[in-house]
């Protein structure tokens, strides 16, 4: 199992523990990462105008590299995941959209159309497999009620994510039952925290997040995880004492690699 | 100004596919910051009203969840058509939502680059 590993700009920065535990746990697991040379940001978020495209070209950079060597990007910040899956989405299926990319961007090879963004969560179900994953634990955490956070740009839009059902997702559930926990279902683990709103009004972040935390605890959660540097920054602004971790971090310890 | 076509044009949103049930109002999560609510936008593209829509706080209010694209019965795909309205505002010269200047008092230590970078796409060009 070889990938095209694409960090994106926070995971060197403000989230070094969701890159880090990846990487050794990824390594652990028998997965082989390539980072791409000189990588530049995704593009932060996907435009939805159907006539922006310039801002859509940092994706299709990445994509097309992945295209010469694993015909496979890997991602685990949700942000870059959402953007790089729907990207090579209107690569394959946007005609207008990729004769406008060829055109300026003119590839010594045109784009096969075959690779696939996965995200690290996908790569464990679907390739690694929870039950080898199960088997590899040393450190469960038996006994712990935890709470996935999906948030939004993981599952939606669904026709394009295609990650799991947008509105009764379990893949996150399923690893936290691999990794020995007792998930905890809870209705806002798919709402929004706010998001880049941060930036506009932080009262908005800090309601919805809020609201999203106090619903977890409500249903009897110790932790909660999740995957994007964003819900964790507007989750953790709400108070000192949210428990809220990057999945990653759990992989690691339960597999025993986490440095005390 | 943006007309109608236009904004129907870059979100690929028909409003004619909407049957009014306000689902998308429902469960928007950012609802009670609006004064135009997702179903009131595609009623009001319909009907043209663009430039009210246009110079209303309430577009810059989208949170662009697509909590409302996955849940509408018709596939209108609103929080699209808030996004069209949105760039078509913020392209017109000295509009842009967030200002290099304002950024410093905005941000602090721990917020990670991924909200600048999402936030400069989505309120500014």
């Amino acid at each position: 199992m070889t990938y095209t590993y694409f960090p994106g700009c926070t995971l060197r920065t403000k989230a070094k523990d969701l890159d880090h535990y990846l990487r050794i746990s990824a390594e652990k697991l028998g997965m082989e990462l390539i980072e791409p040379a000189d990588w530049q940001c995704c593009g932060g978020a996907y435009s939805n105008a159907k006539d922006e495209i310039a801002n859509k070209l940092s994706s299709v950079r990445i994509i097309m590299d992945a295209d010469k060597n694993t015909g496979k990007v890997l991602t685990v910040c949700s942000a870059c995941h959402n953007v790089l899956k729907r990207v090579n989405d209107d690569l394959k299926n946007d005609e207008n959209f990729a004769f406008k990319v060829n055109n300026y961007m003119k590839p010594e090879v045109p784009y096969s159309g075959n690779v696939e963004v996965i995200h690290f969560l996908e790569a464990l179900r679907d390739e690694v497999g929870f039950d080898k994953l199960a088997s590899m634990v040393v450190k469960p955490f038996t006994g712990k009620k935890i709470a996935a956070y999906y948030g939004c740009l993981l599952l939606r839009p669904g026709k394009v994510m295609a990650m799991d059902d947008p509105e009764n997702p379990v893949i996150m559930e399923n690893f936290i039952k691999a990794i020995g926990g007792t998930p905890v279902i809870y209705a806002r683990r798919n709402e929004c925290c706010g998001g880049y709103a941060v930036m506009e009004d932080p009262a908005i972040a800090a309601k919805r997040s809020g609201a999203i935390i106090e619903n977890a605890k409500d249903m009897g959660a110790d932790l909660m995880v999740t995957a994007c540097p964003l819900c964790m920054y507007n989750l953790k602004k709400t108070g000192p004492d949210t428990g809220i971790y990057y999945f990653t971090e759990l992989l690691a310890e339960a597999l025993g690699l986490k440095e005390d | 100004m943006a007309d109608k076509e236009q904004i129907i044009r870059i979100s690929g949103v028909n409003p004619l596919k909407c049957m009014k049930c306000g689902k998308c109002t429902a469960t928007c999560p950012n609802y009670d910051e609006m004064e135009y609510h997702p179903h009131q936008f595609v009623y009001m593209v319909e009907h043209g009203e663009i430039d009210k829509l246009m110079a209303s706080e309430s577009v810059y209010k989208c949170l662009t969840c697509f909590a409302c694209v996955e849940r509408c019965p018709r596939g209108v795909e609103p929080a699209k058509l808030i996004e069209a309205i949105r760039t078509e505002a913020v392209r017109r010269q000295g509009c842009n939502r967030l200002k290099a200047d304002d950024i410093p008092a905005r941000i602090d230590d721990d917020m990670p680059g991924q909200a600048l970078m999402m936030a400069t796409r989505k309120y500014t060009r």
